[in-house]
């Protein structure tokens, strides 16, 4: 019986532990989410500006509603009420936002695309180009191009 | 003297504009066959005295401005904003380009320093020096009207003569503030010279690569010039602004590395262009992009279009931005269509596999990053006019982003040079990739082995991915330009039977640029090992009385005593904490909080504890107004020395990279039967 005890006592303490790191661990990763809106443009948990008439407060809140049991989206969503879409250190609130994230790899992936593209045309050309009579005046360069480029 | 700075203002504006006519008109002569009552060869060599005599006035005009606040004229109204009497020497000095009318005059004058250099050395093609002259005349020009009529450094304060300044803006209080800027600068004014030498060769139909030769070291040098300039406001930011971080995204920060990346693409690029004449298009087209961007970066922290932490640069310039902007960009645009029959490539590309394509991804890569940058600056902006409400870009979004692109950069940076131009055999895939690939898996082994587990480090997990990648590339491409360092040497230690290291030293000098290049590249892997170590930054705050000890990661920081002490600039409060590692005290830190009486304003001076390993970084956040004893933040910030090793290496790359040869360079020969290929350049 003591026994048993004894190991409940540790598995609640362990739990206990874990909700404490993982309290600790959300409230960094949703501390670095939410700017201070002080005018520093520092992220919420960075800005250490001394007698900031935000981040102390904020901070309370944070730990507030993470105490609440709430998830971090309506964590973050109570914030961008309170204080505005500012508020967020990046766009995260559906719609529109999504395209801040989605155009840079867009046009990486479309000009990646492009540049392939493009290679293989060229090359296409080169390869249908008559090789003999052309390559002829280039090997003066291609011994020009070895020696510059290899030792 | 603000007379005598106002007058100088106002002749190299008519210096300028005379260099510019005249420039343009000798020019049209020469280019039309026309002739007018003057010679054009003599009217050019009157516009490019003219043009030597601005920088003579310039100068002046920044010398009235220095002694103005040395002498503390307090009726300039510049002077009266910037400075007080108790500010130290040095950054007396710095109040040139501590506020926006001084940074515009620094601006005019770097610009006219460089056109002096360029057209001293005129001789070294006088018709292409000519145009390049006129093209930064008329930069010269626009930054001298700003300066007449929209932003003058001298004008006068109204009402009564006040007996001391403002202030310097104390986060501007520190050696380093003395020469960022100026650094930036250099750089920003700089990408100046080869934009003009690209229109200037592009408008006269310059036959050949010879415009690359001739601006080679003015790019390499500027491009330094911009390295230096962001990394030392990175290390200015991470040990006065006292967040622990050193880059935060700021549209300021953005706008400086802007043309960075598109200048770093150019020295790639242009490599193609001077070995195959590839690319022409394109590379004309990057210089552009990189000196519109240095514009772009002003209109946008200027303008107020976008909110920025640097506040003291925010003004009402920003339509005379926008307005040389659209000319600029009209006159390229001009240009280039009506020329662009002179840039069609002479060569196409013949594999995938190949240091063609690698360096045409590289491209790809680095306009991807500096899209990113200004999409994720611009964003706010488009945000508020599509859906009425304005957001913040802000770290999460870019590290998220910019991280992929940046291990790809790296990863092209370790395999590039490892591929031969025209194509690379299977072969030699094969003999050069073993290396590098062992070190990469090694690598990534090892970490893992050590205790760098991605799958069990929570919300930390996306960051601890990036740097195990980092890491493993970081050792791969090391590898990779270490082997071609050895493979190099000993080739040359066969040749001329001497010792390894003075084989590597003959190697260097035969091919400084290749070399040198390969050095860069190194600082590069060292800055991204020293990047990727921020990942495992930890902090702990706490209220410390005498005596009081915090202890994080090892490390544990005592309390010795804190006090205040003031001096006429500033009153601070500070700490002194004894540091013990491993139960023995290492050193002594002193955070402090500064308050700067002219201007009102406070301030941080972190005190960090700097190892290979890993800073201690530690910050008087200030004092508890019911306990009356300080808080102090520690940072452990692991890897951060690794980056300013990194730029020092760069630094010492392209110093060696600018060294001339020990043979003579081969210039690119145009065969006689060119292939005719159908389609324009990249």
């Amino acid at each position: 019986m003591f026994k048993r005890s004894r190991i409940l006592q540790l598995i609640l303490v362990a739990a206990l532990a874990c909700t404490a790191i993982g309290a600790t661990d959300r409230f960094n990763d949703l501390g670095h989410k939410i700017m201070c809106p002080c005018g520093c443009n520092e992220i919420l948990v960075e800005c250490n500006h001394m007698g900031c008439p935000d981040s102390t407060r904020m901070i309370g809140e944070l730990h507030t509603q993470i105490d609440s049991g709430i998830g971090d989206r309506p964590i973050l969503n109570w914030f961008m009420e309170k204080y505005g879409p500012t508020v967020l250190a990046a766009p995260m609130r559906g719609g529109f936002d999504n395209v801040a994230w989605i155009m840079p790899f867009a046009v990486l992936g479309l000009s990646t695309l492009g540049v392939a593209f493009l290679i293989r045309k060229w090359r296409v050309k080169t390869v249908a180009a008559p090789s003999q009579a052309v390559n002829a005046p280039f090997d003066s360069v291609r011994e020009k191009i070895r020696k510059e480029t290899e030792y | 003297m603000p007379e005598f700075g106002s007058f100088t203002l106002l002749l190299a504006l008519a210096l300028s504009t005379y260099a510019l006519l005249a420039g343009a008109l000798a020019l049209r002569q020469l280019a039309t066959g026309g002739r007018g009552r003057i010679e054009p060869e003599r009217l050019l060599e009157t516009a490019r005295r003219a043009g030597i005599s601005t920088f003579v006035v310039i100068t002046c005009a920044a010398f009235a401005l220095v002694w103005a606040a040395f002498t503390g004229d307090y009726s300039v109204s510049y002077i009266l904003h910037h400075t007080n009497r108790a500010l130290p020497t040095a950054y007396k000095f710095s109040a040139l380009w501590s506020g926006q009318e001084g940074s515009l005059l620094l601006w005019a004058w770097l610009l006219s320093a460089y056109g002096f250099v360029l057209r001293m050395r005129h001789k070294v093609d006088m018709r292409l020096t000519a145009y390049a002259s006129t093209i930064l005349a008329a930069i010269q020009l626009f930054f001298l009207l700003l300066l007449n009529f929209a932003a003058p450094p001298f004008a006068i304060q109204p009402g009564p003569l006040q007996p001391d300044g403002f202030g310097l803006n104390p986060l501007l209080q520190y050696p380093e503030m003395v020469i960022h800027p100026p650094m930036l600068y250099l750089g920003y004014v700089g990408f100046s010279v080869p934009f003009a030498f690209a229109l200037g060769a592009l408008m006269m139909r310059y036959p050949g690569e010879k415009w690359i030769h001739i601006t080679r070291r003015w790019t390499m040098v500027t491009w330094l010039f911009l390295t230096c300039g962001i990394f030392l406001g990175a290390h200015w930011a991470y040990s006065v602004l006292g967040w622990g971080g050193y880059w935060g995204w700021d549209p300021v920060e953005n706008a400086s590395l802007m043309p960075w990346l598109t200048g770093t693409a150019f020295l790639h690029s242009v490599m193609m262009q001077e070995k195959r004449g590839m690319m022409k298009a394109w590379n004309v087209w990057l210089i552009f992009a990189t000196f519109m961007l240095s514009i772009l970066g002003t209109l946008l922290t200027r303008s107020g279009i976008v909110s920025s932490v640097h506040a003291f640069a925010q003004s009402s310039i920003g339509d005379w931005f926008t307005t040389f902007l659209i000319i600029v960009f009209a006159v390229c645009l001009f240009t280039f269509f009506k020329q662009r029959d002179h840039l069609v490539s002479e060569n196409k590309l013949e594999s995938l596999v190949s240091r063609e394509s690698s360096f045409l991804f590289n491209n790809l890569i680095l306009l991807a990053a500096c899209f990113t940058v200004l999409w994720g600056t611009l964003f706010p902006v488009l945000s508020e006019y599509v859906t009425g409400s304005k957001v913040t870009v802000g770290a999460p979004f870019y590290d998220r982003v910019n991280l992929p692109i940046g291990l790809f950069l790296l990863f092209l940076t370790g395999i590039g040079p490892l591929l031969a131009w025209r194509s690379t055999s299977l072969k030699s895939i094969k003999r050069n990739f073993i290396l590098p690939g062992i070190a990469v898996a090694a690598t990534a082994i090892i970490l893992m082995s050590c205790g760098v587990h991605p799958w069990s480090a929570g919300d930390d997990m996306q960051a601890t991915i990036f740097s195990l990648i980092a890491f493993s590339l970081g050792a791969g491409v090391i590898t990779a330009i270490s082997s071609e360092f050895l493979r190099g040497a000993g080739v040359v230690s066969t040749q001329t039977q001497k010792n390894i290291v003075s084989a590597m030293i003959i190697l260097v000098r035969r091919n400084t640029r290749r070399y040198g290049g390969y050095i860069v590249h190194f600082g590069v892997v060292v800055i991204f090992i020293g990047i990727a170590g921020g990942a495992f930054n930890q902090s702990k705050e706490m209220e410390m009385g005498f005596h009081d000890s915090l202890t994080l990661g090892g490390y544990t920081v005592v309390c010795q005593s804190f006090s205040q002490d003031s001096n006429p600039n500033f009153d601070t409060e500070y700490a002194l904490l004894d540091v013990f590692h491993n139960g023995k005290k290492i050193t002594q830190l002193a955070p402090e909080r500064r308050f700067y009486n002219a201007s009102q304003q406070t301030s941080t001076v972190v005190a960090d504890h700097s190892t290979l390993e890993r800073d201690l970084y530690v910050i008087y956040e200030g004092k508890n107004p019911d306990t009356d004893r300080p808080i102090i933040k520690v940072f452990l910030n692991p890897l951060i020395a690794w980056i300013w090793i990194g730029v020092g290496i760069i630094v010492l790359g392209t110093f060696v990279a600018l060294i001339p040869k020990l043979e003579p360079v081969a210039v690119r020969e145009i065969p006689p039967a060119k292939v005719q290929l159908a389609g324009g350049d990249a």
